[in-house]
């Protein structure tokens, strides 16, 4: 035998060798926009899925198997995301799915996992995405729904009546301009003005100006990083003394950064995650968010940030289901989804029932403030 | 509507229309040597914000050292574009050329967003934060330097394009590049010259706006779309037209928002710009007869 037919032989060996292999772990798929505009979101929740992955397999795995996840990046793209939806279960087929991280691409994917039986979590807030329940769909980050109500909630208690609105044009901030539109004047609010500016716009000052003229008691600004920025500092430029509400798209210490002074005194909901030193020590979440923060900077040596939490939960939520029914099948792990309670992750304490794929409510968020540059939280 | 509240939507927009103008005026340099629309233009005004953070946040260089250096390397850039990627193939139709500076951008966008990351960085504003209250407007003291600096760079580029012997070569090889090589002009040398201003001019307007309107690997797309949209208002070819179309385009955005609706202020600016392309295909300042010859 020559060597070349030695190397055709052994490559022929090991191909035979490889699956015998890799069907002993349990396929978890993930499709996350780890590049392009929302790559903020992709990325932490990409390097907490590999850091998840490492740490359980390194304890021994769930129920004895190694898990193994694969990752396909959409570029925040929806094409690239149905092309990888349709790899993962056609190609690969992974027991489940974790993400997208967009609500856009989740809505554009989630009829494939009805027909093709297999659950998908996604990272992605839209309500749509769970209402109505679709069997298959589950997603983990707080509603807009629960961040509005925290919002109202302080607006009474301080006495406001008249609120001024400030929406990104883009799916987040369309999709919280119809919750608050829905329950500013449903909670007996007025609303006093709804101006939209663009995810890349680079002035406010034009709809800060008319927000003015409007007389507002409170300004809500919904929107992700750069824009509430923009906002926050429009808003000091120009003078302005009303109190400006931003939504939990900001909760990262990169809007800290990126607005300056300007963040000071601004309040928002957000998950405990942005404040875990500040979360009391007999919180049922505190154990799991230091154990997060800890392996996350320890990990990638940089900063968590919350959207990360999503893909924690969503793993974490698996692995519970999983180790919960003692199987890894699809239809498995979805019935034991549905049965999961009580269940403490980062964004808050689930509790998933056949009518409720979401899993959270108004408790999940806390109402934070800016101060000397740092979280803090209030009571 | 209360006279400040106007005034204030009129100085909103003279700022924002000042950043179209300054991308719209580099637009107008290659287009006047080459005759080609440079789309990496953006990118141009990205890297000079860009590199000034880069400079300033983690080399640690005091803010006009960084500014300097900053500016220094885009021109340096806008070199290297010309020699590697518009050099090699100069005798291709222009078509091509212009597709080629649409790769160029991406790429430029590219390599930003892997050697300085994909988020959104802020620069410190040159002489602080505190805003001037004139007649009941706010007035940020890095506005009036954006507005400066750009009356300061058009009135530079009038009198080099109009009163130097380069500037008027570079206009000659826009004219007839055959001809001008002909009368002894190095007609590669003024593609090489033109790059390199339109990518300085451009890498000044990035770091006179950073301050007001941050900045990240991704901020040339819209600004090289708007400051193209400036050009083609104001008409092709002409930097002072370049420059007032850039700040009626803002203008018209920010009354748009004011008085109309925020979330059409786009559109209202796209629209007024498409019925005045249809009353004057050549632009409000471009020459009746856009072929010059």
């Amino acid at each position: 035998m020559n060597a070349a037919k030695c190397v055709i032989a052994l490559v022929a060996f090991l191909l035979t060798c490889v699956p015998a292999f890799a069907a002993d772990a349990i396929k978890i798929g993930a499709i996350l926009s780890v590049t392009g505009p929302a790559s903020f979101l992709g990325e932490p929740e990409k390097n907490t899925l590999i850091m998840l992955q490492d740490q359980l397999n390194a304890a021994g795995g769930v129920n004895g198997q190694q898990v193994e996840v694969i990752v396909y990046d959409d570029e925040s793209d929806v094409n690239k995301c149905v092309m990888a939806a349709k790899k993962l279960l056609d190609q690969d087929q992974v027991a489940v799915v974790i993400g997208p991280s967009i609500s856009g691409n989740t809505l554009a994917i989630s009829k494939f996992f009805s027909s093709a039986e297999v659950p998908l979590v996604s990272c992605a807030a839209a309500e749509k995405i769970v209402r109505p329940v679709d069997p298959w769909v589950f997603n983990t980050p707080q509603l807009d729904r629960h961040a509005v109500t925290r919002i109202l909630q302080d607006a009474k208690a301080k006495g406001y009546s008249r609120l001024a609105i400030l929406t990104v044009s883009d799916g987040y901030g369309q999709a919280g301009r119809g919750v608050l539109k829905e329950l500013i004047p449903a909670q007996g609010f007025e609303l006093a003005a709804d101006e939209v500016y663009g995810p890349k716009d680079t002035d406010m000052t034009a709809q800060l100006t008319k927000i003015k003229g409007a007389g507002a008691d409170a300004i809500i600004c919904w929107g992700t990083n750069p824009g509430p920025a923009v906002v926050a500092r429009n808003r000091v430029q120009l003078g302005l003394t009303v109190p400006l509400y931003m939504s939990h798209g900001v909760a990262s210490n990169k809007f800290i950064e990126l607005a300056g002074d300007a963040a000071e005194g601004l309040i928002l909901p957000a998950g405990r995650l942005v404040a875990v030193e500040q979360v009391p020590a007999d919180h049922p979440q505190k154990a799991v968010l230091e154990a997060y923060v800890e392996g996350y900077t320890k990990t990638y040596g940089t900063q968590i940030s919350s959207f990360g939490g999503y893909a924690h939960d969503a793993f974490a939520l698996v692995m519970e289901a999983i180790a919960k029914g003692g199987s890894a099948k699809s239809a498995d792990i979805r019935d034991n989804l549905e049965k999961i309670s009580g269940f403490a992750g980062t964004s808050g304490v689930y509790t998933y029932s056949p009518e409720n794929h979401n899993g959270l409510d108004e408790s999940a968020f806390i109402m934070v403030t800016i101060e000397n540059g740092a979280w803090k939280a209030l009571n | 509507m209360d006279p400040s509240s106007l005034l204030q939507y009129l100085i909103t927009g003279l700022t924002l229309g000042s950043t179209y103008g300054l991308t719209a005026l580099g637009f107008t340099i290659i287009f006047n040597t080459t005759g080609v629309i440079n789309f990496a233009q953006g990118e141009f005004v990205m890297l000079g914000g860009m590199m000034s953070v880069y400079f300033m946040h983690s080399r640690g260089f005091s803010e006009p050292a960084a500014v300097v250096l900053a500016v220094l390397g885009a021109t340096m850039a806008g070199a290297l574009v010309e020699r590697l990627a518009i050099r090699p193939v100069r005798d291709c139709p222009t078509i091509n050329l212009i597709i080629i500076t649409i790769g160029v951008s991406i790429f430029i966008r590219g390599l930003a967003m892997l050697l300085w990351g994909k988020d959104t960085h802020v620069l410190e504003p040159f002489s602080g934060n505190q805003p001037i209250m004139f007649l009941g407007a706010a007035i940020m003291p890095q506005a009036i330097w954006v507005l400066v600096i750009s009356l300061f760079l058009l009135g530079a580029l009038k009198m080099f394009f109009s009163g130097t012997i380069h500037g008027k070569a570079m206009l000659a090889c826009s004219f007839d590049s055959k001809a001008a090589s002909l009368v002894g002009i190095g007609v590669q040398r003024m593609v090489l010259l033109s790059f390199m201003i339109s990518a300085l001019v451009g890498a000044v307007g990035g770091v006179i706006l950073a301050p007001i309107t941050m900045t990240s690997y991704d901020v040339g797309i819209m600004l090289g779309l708007k400051g193209f949209a400036a050009c083609i208002l104001g008409g092709l070819g002409n930097p002072f037209g370049a420059a007032a179309g850039g700040v009626i385009l803002g203008v018209l955005e920010s009354f748009g928002a004011g008085f109309v609706s925020s979330a059409y202020k786009d559109a209202l600016a796209f629209v007024i710009l498409l019925i005045l392309l249809f009353v004057k295909p050549s632009g409000l300042f471009g020459l009746k007869d856009s072929k010059r010859v």
